[in-house]
């Protein structure tokens, strides 16, 4: 558990999943944290000054110590904090959960966000690249209630950016990526993530959320040529 | 019951060296099975059907993939010899974060040098030599990336090392003068016995590269 004296905050932004991760996992924990929300149109110097690096939101800051990449900052999370395991104890376990942790990241989302700025057959192709990938997620879901196995973990934490993101975000750009009757397994996991009291606590409200994300789409479409 | 390993694997990938690398700092020994690219075998294409990809270390007939995920699976199946992540989670999320800039950043800016011509591969050499110079300012006085023992973010670089005087060629430029630290600690970690063993020769890389910038249509 938590130290008295541990000092925790998090830089992060409200409707961000990376940032969400992180609240995730240390709700999980039980470890108490400032939030302190930032601005990346506008980045703060203290921003600047504790990810010089990639500049980018999150970073938790942990005894003055700043740590930045949701992945690592999770595992940061779990060796430092030890009850209420995110990541499996067995190596072989690990590196699975690893392993998809960041195809979410840098298959999925990578492939994912494309599909918001293409129009007409090219979108098409972009949705399809996309539901070839949720697929392989559809498949490890087979007999199975988190993507972790029998408990919510570290990939499920990790593709919270597919079960309420993406997913929120198909249905306003209007283009259903991840319909039901092709992926009646993800389907059925995010709604076992929703009975899960941190995660209902720990994601963004949905109409707050969806205004956003509509805000934000208009923006994209203004800028597209 | 004896250990069974195998790597799935291409001798001048930067990636592969990793893992030979890890594998030979714990002593296990290994079955390699080099792997053609062009003409993935059967086996490839079973144990990694998610990226296609090598390296893949297949344990006891189980297959990992990924380099980084493979030297954390050997640090944490064989955790006595020659520990290659620190024990402290600040250290650990520290040489995770390098590992993760070196394959976003380092390996995207190496692919313009090798893999593009004109205003992009002259892109790449800036962005490759800033990135070795934040490197070199990570690394400091320190002998290596961990402080004094070889380890995690030491094996996720050092293959590129094996790629210096390619990139060098096809740049037109000299990366000792511009990083006079992280040269010194590339020919330290040559030294090594696992490295030594398991990093190509330069000038095979060298050679080596004008073939694959045909078979990808450039030359
Ligand atoms: N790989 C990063 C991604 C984080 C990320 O994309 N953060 C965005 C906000 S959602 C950001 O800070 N962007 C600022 C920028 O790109 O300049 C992680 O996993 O932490
Ligand atoms: N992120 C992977 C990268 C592996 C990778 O890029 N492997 C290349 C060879 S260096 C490959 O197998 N390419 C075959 C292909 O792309 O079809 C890792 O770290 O293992």
């Amino acid at each position: 558990m938590a130290e008295r004296s541990d000092e925790v905050k998090l830089l992060g932004m409200w409707a961000s999943p990376f940032s969400r991760r992180i609240e995730i996992a240390l709700t999980l924990k039980g470890v108490p944290y400032d939030f302190s929300e930032q601005d990346i149109t506008n980045k703060s110097p203290l921003l600047l000054q504790l990810n010089p690096v990639h500049k980018m939101i999150p970073v938790l800051v942990h005894n003055g110590k700043p740590i930045s990449e949701s992945l690592v900052i999770l595992e940061y999370i779990d060796d430092t904090w030890q009850n209420n395991p995110i990541l499996p104890q067995d190596p072989y376990e690990r590196a699975m959960a690893r392993f998809w942790a960041k195809f979410v990241d840098e298959q999925i989302c990578v492939t994912a966000m494309k599909v918001v700025g293409k129009i007409g057959e090219e979108r098409e192709a972009v949705v399809e690249a996309t539901r070839d990938l949720l697929m392989f997620l559809e498949k490890e879901l087979v007999q199975k209630d988190f993507l972790g196995g029998e408990s919510f973990g570290f990939v499920d934490i990790v593709a919270t950016l597919v079960a309420f993101w993406l997913m929120r975000t198909e249905e306003i750009v209007g283009v259903k990526v991840v319909p039901v009757e092709k992926f009646p397994k993800i389907h059925r996991w995010v709604k076992n993530l929703m009975e899960i009291n941190v995660i209902k606590k720990c994601i963004p409200p949905e109409d707050e959320h969806l205004s956003y994300i509509r805000a934000r789409m208009e923006k994209l479409k203004f800028k597209a040529p | 019951m004896a250990d069974e390993v195998i790597l799935l694997d291409f001798w001048p990938s930067m990636f592969g060296m990793r893992t030979r690398i890890a594998l030979e700092e714990k002593n296990i020994k290994f079955d390699y099975r080099e792997q053609d690219l062009f003409n993935k075998s059967s086996i490839l294409l079973e144990m990694n059907p998610v990226h296609k990809k090598i390296p893949v270390l297949i344990h006891n007939g189980k297959p990992v993939c990924e380099s980084l995920i493979q030297i954390e699976y050997i640090d944490e199946t064989w955790p006595t010899k020659n520990p290659l992540l620190p024990s402290d989670p600040y250290q650990r999320a520290q040489a995770r974060f390098w590992g993760d800039f070196i394959d976003k950043k380092v390996y995207s800016a190496t692919r313009l040098i090798w893999g593009a011509k004109g205003e992009e591969q002259e892109e790449g050499k800036k962005e490759f030599i800033e990135l070795l110079k934040t490197l070199e300012s990570e690394l400091g006085d320190k002998i290596y990336f961990g402080g004094e023992t070889f380890g995690y973010v030491d094996i996720a670089l050092i293959g590129f090392y094996s790629w210096f005087e390619a990139y060098e060629k096809l740049g037109n430029f000299s990366i000792e003068p511009e990083c006079p630290k992280l040269s010194a600690w590339a020919k330290r970690c040559a030294q090594r016995e696992s490295v030594a063993k398991f990093l190509p020769a330069s000038d095979k890389v060298t050679k080596f590269v004008p073939e694959l910038r045909k078979k990808i249509g450039l030359e």
